[in-house]
């Protein structure tokens, strides 16, 4: 396999103007074609900022961020869009519309401006729809949704793009059990099935441990720690990093993914390292 | 677009072709329908040929287009900034164009040349344009559509604090004639002033309604703009400057007609929703024809004094509105 790496950044550095500290700091990464790619941190560690660089919304300059092999610069919003496709943190439309308009906003990128849809773009938003459990939904105003139907809406979105690969910013906020476990079945067998590439910014520890292929971990806009979630989440390493102690089982099954580490935030007086 | 779109569509242009009938049959003489088709067609007396051809068709077309020009600046205007209250004046066009307005008055060049307040009026918009763009260009990178807002504001104030200033030192009757341009009217519509706004609308109008997909991209949020493909930043730049000189046009033809470029979008948002595909050319035909409408009583209700049109479409669309807005919120 030489594909080259779906996403790939070399030494990365970015600096938001007007502020000393580095929002990231020599950040090398490469993620590889149909895997599911996590990156975790503390707040404020500069995974959002990582995101916006891969995807070309910041401009790190110098070809150091790399998409299928072509600097992220060099793309144009709509090709890359055509490929990518992003479930960003909650933007909100200020007028009202409804699931399936939104949903069809995914066919945009391959619509151009006043390319008339065809049966092939209604079909690809019907089937995001009912991947993502909103097709009852459909001619609901996204206004009268619950915080985790819209969120489920939104993948919806990315997923009529029809991408190879996903982006998703902290997609399992404010969802239930039910809702939250169905996302992440969703990614895996976009990835496994499909052979999608997910990338996916989250502060699920455990679930990140269980099903992603490798993890990042930020801190402060540095790498801490980069691979397979059982050399990531060691005890040392996380409480070092979240400052805050706590304890590694492995996950007891049953399941596949019986054995990933899974983090016990520890309770009490004397806990703080 | 869907089949339901464009009979919705279909439907607004019937309307509008009729209130077009309606308005070249009503006035100070009333003509028969009849007489109207022989006058369009080239037969009938001279006298109804006169009143048809001469006088009430071409402002009937010029309220159709400054209707339906207002109508989708409204709605190009409220996606572009996110704000459900923007309407064509919310970006100092209209201080810029009454500035020029009241200076030609006050100054008294309309005496000299009738063709001076409308030129005062393009060139005192065109200005705030280019004030407003600075502004908001300078004082963020890009074109932040909140600084863009601020810099309308700040800008309407202070052209607003010139005109008084202008008025304050201005004569009764300089100052009645003010007043009266800028709440708008169509008297002056001729085939000339039909041509000449005609040669901008339309192809302002066509370049806006290719933008509907990207304004419904905005609509939602910039960044979900970019990932679903759109160039942010130059959809941003041409639909603000292509709406600002369309607003800017009407006014040269017909002063400030307030409130229809407010409510017309939202008429139609609340009956068919925000799509742009259809929202867009929708705001342009129940526009044209809610202004036409207007227009017409503006000219009968009181004849043969004429009544400001500003106040007309004020007067009935607020409580139509009103009704709309009410009865669907249950």
């Amino acid at each position: 396999m030489n594909a080259p790496p779906v996403f790939e950044t070399r030494d990365l550095h970015f600096r938001y103007e007007g502020t000393p500290q580095p929002a990231l700091d020599g950040i090398s990464l490469g993620v590889r074609s149909g895997s599911l790619y996590a990156v975790i941190g503390p707040n404020g560690s500069g995974k959002s900022t990582l995101l916006k660089l891969l995807l070309g919304v910041l401009n790190a300059g110098n070809g150091s961020v790399r998409y299928s092999g072509r600097p992220v610069a060099d793309w144009s919003r709509r090709a890359m869009a055509q490929r990518v496709g992003v479930v960003p943190q909650g933007e909100e439309s200020v007028f009202p519309i409804s699931v399936r308009e939104m949903v069809g906003m995914g066919r945009y990128p391959h619509l151009g401006m006043l390319g008339r849809p065809m049966s092939q773009d209604r079909e690809a938003v019907d089937e995001a729809m009912r991947r993502c459990d909103v097709i009852d939904l459909a001619d609901r105003p996204i206004s009268r949704l619950s915080g985790g139907e819209r969120q489920r809406v939104l993948i919806a979105r990315a997923l009529a793009q029809r991408p190879s690969t996903l982006v998703l910013d902290e997609p399992t906020v404010s969802l239930d059990i039910r809702h939250e476990m169905e996302i992440f079945e969703l990614l895996a067998e976009l990835t496994t099935v499909d052979g999608v590439t997910v990338v996916l910014v989250t502060h699920h520890l455990n679930l990140a441990a269980r099903y992603a292929d490798r993890l990042l971990l930020l801190d402060r806009g540095v790498a801490v720690a980069e691979g397979p979630p059982g050399e990531v989440l060691t005890r040392d390493t996380i409480e070092r990093v979240y400052e805050w102690s706590v304890v590694v089982n492995a996950h007891p099954g049953p399941g596949r993914d019986a054995g990933a580490p899974q983090i016990i935030p520890l309770a009490g007086e004397d806990v703080r390292t | 677009m869907t089949t339901r779109s464009l009979s919705r569509l279909l439907f607004l242009a019937i309307v509008s072709i009729a209130v077009l009938l309606a308005s070249v049959t009503i006035g100070a003489a009333d003509l028969p329908l009849r007489g109207v088709f022989d006058a369009l067609t080239g037969a009938g007396d001279e006298t109804t040929r006169t009143i048809v051809l001469d006088l009430r068709l071409p402002r009937a077309v010029l309220a159709l287009l400054v209707g339906g020009a207002l109508g989708l600046a409204g709605a190009v205007f409220q996606a572009l900034l996110r704000n459900p209250l923007a309407e064509p004046w919310v970006l100092g066009v209209s201080g810029g164009a009454a500035v020029g307005a009241v200076a030609a008055v006050v100054l008294g060049w309309n005496l000299a040349a009738p063709w001076s307040i409308p030129l005062a009026a393009l060139a005192g918009a065109l200005l705030a344009i280019l004030l407003v763009l600075r502004i908001a260009t300078h004082a963020a990178r890009g074109l932040d559509t909140r600084v863009l807002i601020l810099a309308g504001l700040v800008v309407a104030a202070f052209f607003n604090a010139v005109i008084q200033l202008l008025l304050t030192f201005s004569s009764g009757e300089t100052f009645r004639s003010a007043v009266f341009w800028m709440m708008g009217s169509l008297a002056a519509a001729s085939w000339t002033s039909v041509v000449v706004v005609m040669a901008y609308l339309l192809p302002a109008m066509a370049a806006l309604l290719v933008m509907a997909r990207p304004l419904n991209l905005l609509a939602v949020g910039e960044e979900t703009a970019l990932y679903l493909g759109t160039r942010v930043e130059r959809v941003k730049l041409a639909s603000y400057l292509i709406a600002s000189l369309l607003v800017a046009a009407t006014v040269a033809v017909s002063g400030i007609i307030g409130f229809v470029g407010l409510i017309v979008p939202h008429a139609i948002r609340l009956l068919w929703g925000s799509d742009h595909q259809l929202l867009l050319p929708a705001s342009v035909l129940l526009g044209g024809g809610f202004l036409l409408a207007a227009d017409t009583a503006a000219r009968t209700v009181a004849a043969p004094a004429e009544l400001p049109l500003g106040v007309i479409t004020a007067l009935v669309g607020v409580p139509l509105f009103v009704v709309l807005l009410t009865r669907r919120a249950v």
